[in-house]
């Protein structure tokens, strides 16, 4: 227990910056490079996630627990989010009968 | 320690990879609770036992079964969705590595700055988190209710029939 309490003082922060790069990238990918809008959307959540980590990594560095109240507003928001944008999906499928993105292309042009 | 870091670290990009490669949905959705689980042992390591505690419970409890809930109530196979052109996932993937090429070459010149308070393992805690939400941040976590009616508001609005539609 005392090991894992302390174990930030070893692992240096960088460390933690290059894991949210990474995953903050995979969800962008992850955003181009599927059309179903439910992947789209767990994509999104991936990168809320990355954003959460680093947060909260740099609030363990600095001993400051204000990092830590802006994480727990972050996930308010997702889960804010998260009904809006599935209620979005429901309603897609019900009117085109798919959950295709490419056929939300009234506003492309 | 540090190879604690680097197993969570190897369980959550394998997973996230996995999210966005495999093609069925239900197959994403469990990726993507493995992914926030290690997350959540990230949390723990980083001395942030409430969030993980609600990290698990909002997340992996409550947002990836309402993503469940809706695949299954869609009943949305694999077979429905074709795929992008190959083109356009190789773009995707190229899109992606440079954008972590450019984030790495961006930070590579940074420096770090001395904290501003000593290192104590405790800020996690519920009691620490708690007096600085109820205490700095009272507004927004009010506001917040709002926000939260707002999206419930919003939801059923979505969710309803559009009976407009039908006599068109």
């Amino acid at each position: 227990m005392k090991d894992i309490t302390s174990a930030i003082q070893i692992i240096p922060l960088n460390n933690y910056i290059v894991l949210s790069m990474a995953l903050f990238s995979i969800g962008l990918m992850g955003v181009l490079f599927r059309r179903n809008i439910i992947a789209i959307l767990m994509c999104l959540e991936l990168m809320f996630n990355s954003a959460n980590l680093l947060l909260t990594a740099f609030s363990a560095y600095h001993s400051d627990p204000t990092g830590q109240v802006f994480v727990f507003f972050i996930m308010i928001v997702a889960a804010a989010e998260v009904a809006v944008g599935l209620s979005i999906v429901v309603m897609m499928k019900r009117n085109v009968e798919s959950v295709d993105i490419n056929l939300l292309n009234h506003l492309k042009w | 320690m540090i190879f604690l870091f680097y197993l969570l670290s190897a369980i959550m990009v394998i997973s996230a990879l996995l999210v966005v490669f495999s093609k069925s949905p239900i197959n994403n959705v469990i990726y993507l609770i493995i992914c926030f689980i290690a997350m959540a042992g990230h949390y723990i390591l980083l001395n942030a036992q409430f969030l993980a505690v609600v990290h698990i419970i909002v997340y992996t409890g409550a947002i990836m079964v309402l993503f469940l809930f809706v695949i299954m109530l869609l009943n949305l196979n694999k077979a429905i969705i074709p795929q992008k052109s190959k083109i356009t996932r190789l773009m995707a993937v190229i899109t992606g590595g440079f954008f972590f090429l450019v984030l790495l070459a961006a930070t590579r010149q940074t420096f770090e700055i001395n904290p501003r308070y000593a290192f104590t393992s405790d800020i996690g805690l519920v009691s620490n988190v708690g007096k600085t939400l109820f205490h700095e941040f009272l507004l927004p976590f009010e506001i917040s209710s709002v926000l939260f009616l707002s999206a419930m508001v919003g939801a059923v609005m979505f969710g309803k029939k559009d009976h407009t539609r039908d006599e068109v």
